[in-house]
């Protein structure tokens, strides 16, 4: 079953008539049919991209919430062997919003942070819908430091709406979990590398993504806040999360112009949803190059280029 | 027109001149009215009730330092309005009046000088100044007062009050978290003390990096600090909060802050703790 977003109409219509006609084709077989099937479908992937490559910010940002966009969970399966998850943070609990471990990702071993949303009710409670308590942090924290002593890259996959706002997130110091987990991506000495998946949210994001080197997915988002906080902010009115989006600059083609992401990953026609598995390839490439580009650079000098290129934003612009 | 809207504006600005809303201050707390001058004159602390009212960053750094001397550090230009953002007013506008409100060109105002005797750099943070929004401005101010610090081999004092993010920079805003940080870290590198202290309100973005890395958390009584605020978290909760949650006190019962300090004993708090993790000689009696 095929899912639509509103503004994918056209391709919608289209694609219902290539349906209709199979099934008259399925009774009747003509080649004047199946070649109309075929010239339907053609328009359909010809309106798709045109679509796709004007996305407003704020398509865009129902694109990267795709129930059906991969997930990490689809990154890791994919591009991870023997993914070894480990669990909490050693302190209070275990928080399954941010999913972290150590694997091998084209052969070398590596270790691994996400953000993960959950696909259906079960796992999206589980995983807290992606929206980390401090613990989430806190694990990070004490795996990014296990990757430091023995000497292993880090890749982070962001996907979140944010940290979780709640009385025990606060009572138990949010905003301290996430500063630190931000100092430790910043004092790793090994490379890190992370890929905004989907949404990446405030505070909740860069706490993962203070990294050498920051990707994004060519329809994800990173924000200050998500547009409809920002609109209750700035205009009092959540409905407005349109004009934040379009406002704000929020997409991966705006930040890589502004230096404050360092590289885009093409997505299939219509998005990562569409063609899942070319989407990972693609992204798993581009994250092999980012790591390779820190290849034999000492720990003092990945600490010291990561610095440089975050203190040098906005900057110039 | 009528003859009223001629007559009321120059009414109100009448009454404005002298309304005791200039000469008296009201006591949020306990709602008593205490006359301007003696709550000035007190640091802005409310006698009686002791609610601590918020406080401009001049009188903050004259608060601070021996005799109120203090060198004014330049805060970095930084480039303007980067998204050319408009809400319901133009950013460069509501940036324009926010200067012309405080005389500070953002929200950060740095000075060094002597505390008791010790040298010291110490950041402000004005809420009155866009509520003390963490935007490219004030993040800049910030890396550049630690690395005064380090330059000149003093501790770092910073005094937090922010309302979060500046909305109208964008991702710019989100950036200062890591770019503070990393000056934090060089800070720690050169083992000078840094001590934060949080005062009323201190929220989002900067609580969530430079307000939390402190390597001492002092907290003014009362303050509110927190990651989400009050009422995000009730949106999201569909729930009453406790009394007293997010505020000062309560974060010293969960173990973020180390002491909640009274304004009046701030300065010898802040000398006694930098002689000591400096191992300066004790202050002559």
């Amino acid at each position: 079953m095929r899912s639509y977003l509103d503004f994918e109409k056209p391709v919608a219509e289209l694609e219902a008539k290539a349906d209709e006609l199979r099934t008259v084709a399925e009774e009747t077989d003509s080649p004047a049919i199946r070649d109309e099937i075929a010239k339907l479908e053609q328009r359909a992937q010809q309106v798709l991209g045109e679509l796709y490559r004007s996305l407003t910010p704020w398509q865009k940002t129902l694109v990267a919430r795709h129930p059906l966009r991969p997930h990490f969970k689809d990154y890791l399966d994919a591009l991870i062997e023997e993914f070894t998850p480990l669990a909490g943070d050693r302190k209070f609990a275990e928080d399954q919003a941010v999913v972290a471990g150590f694997g091998r990702f084209r052969g070398r071993a590596v270790c691994v942070l996400g953000q993960e949303k959950g696909n259906d009710t079960d796992s999206r409670l589980r995983h807290n819908f992606g929206m980390a308590m401090p613990e989430g942090y806190r694990k990070a924290v004490r795996l990014m430091e296990l990757a430091d002593r023995f000497g292993l890259p880090v890749l982070s996959f962001v996907d979140t709406a944010g940290a979780y706002p709640g009385i025990g997130a606060e009572e138990r110091g949010q905003a301290e979990a996430i500063a630190r987990s931000t100092e430790a991506c910043l004092a790793l000495g090994t490379p890190n590398v992370s890929l905004v998946i989907g949404e990446g949210g405030s505070g909740g994001a860069v706490a993962l993504a203070s990294t050498n080197s920051v990707l994004m997915m060519e329809h994800a988002i990173y924000t200050v806040a998500s547009p409809e906080a920002s609109a209750s902010i700035l205009w009092r009115d959540s409905g407005r999360a349109q004009d934040a989006a379009t406002n704000m600059k929020i997409t991966a083609q705006d930040l890589l112009r502004f230096g404050i992401v360092d590289g885009i990953v093409s997505e299939p026609v219509g998005g990562a949803h569409r063609a899942p598995e070319a989407a990972i390839r693609t992204a798993g490439d581009a994250v092999a190059d980012a790591l390779a580009s820190f290849e034999g650079l000492s720990a003092e000098d990945l600490r010291e280029r990561r610095a440089a290129k975050f203190l040098a934003i906005g900057r110039k612009i | 027109m009528s003859w009223i809207s001629n007559v009321a504006p120059k009414i109100r600005s009448f009454l404005k001149r002298d309304t005791p809303e200039n000469l008296w201050v009201k006591c949020p707390e306990s709602g008593q009215l205490v006359f301007h001058k003696d709550v000035e004159a007190n640091l802005w602390v409310i006698p009686g009730s002791e609610h601590h009212l918020r406080m401009g960053a001049v009188a903050r750094l004259k608060s601070v330092f021996d005799d109120g001397r203090y060198e004014d550090i330049a805060i970095p230009d930084v480039p303007a309005d980067p998204l050319k953002f408009r809400d319901e007013k133009k950013y460069a506008d509501r940036i324009r009046d926010a200067r012309a409100k405080t005389g500070m060109p953002d929200t950060v105002k740095l000075g060094f000088g002597k505390l008791e005797g010790t040298d010291v750099t110490v950041g402000v943070q004005d809420f009155d100044f866009m509520g003390g929004s963490l935007g490219m401005a004030a993040g800049e101010a910030v890396v550049r007062g630690l690395e005064t610090a380090v330059e000149r081999k003093t501790p770092f004092v910073m005094f937090t009050a922010s309302g979060g993010a500046r909305m109208q920079e964008g991702m710019f805003s989100l950036m200062q978290m890591p770019r503070t940080t990393i000056a934090v870290r060089r800070l720690r590198a050169a083992r000078l003390p840094y001590i934060v202290v949080l005062t009323n309100p201190t929220t989002g973005g900067v609580t969530a990096s430079y307000a939390m890395l402190g390597d001492v958390h002092i907290a003014e009584p009362g303050a509110l600090i927190c990651f989400a605020g009050p009422r995000v978290i009730e949106q999201t909760i569909r729930e009453k909060l406790p009394p007293g949650f997010q505020r000062a006190e309560y974060l010293k019962d969960h173990g973020m802050v180390d002491m909640v300090v009274h304004r009046h004993e701030m300065r010898a708090t802040l000398g006694r703790l930098c002689r000591l993790l400096t191992n300066a000689p004790a202050k002559a009696a």
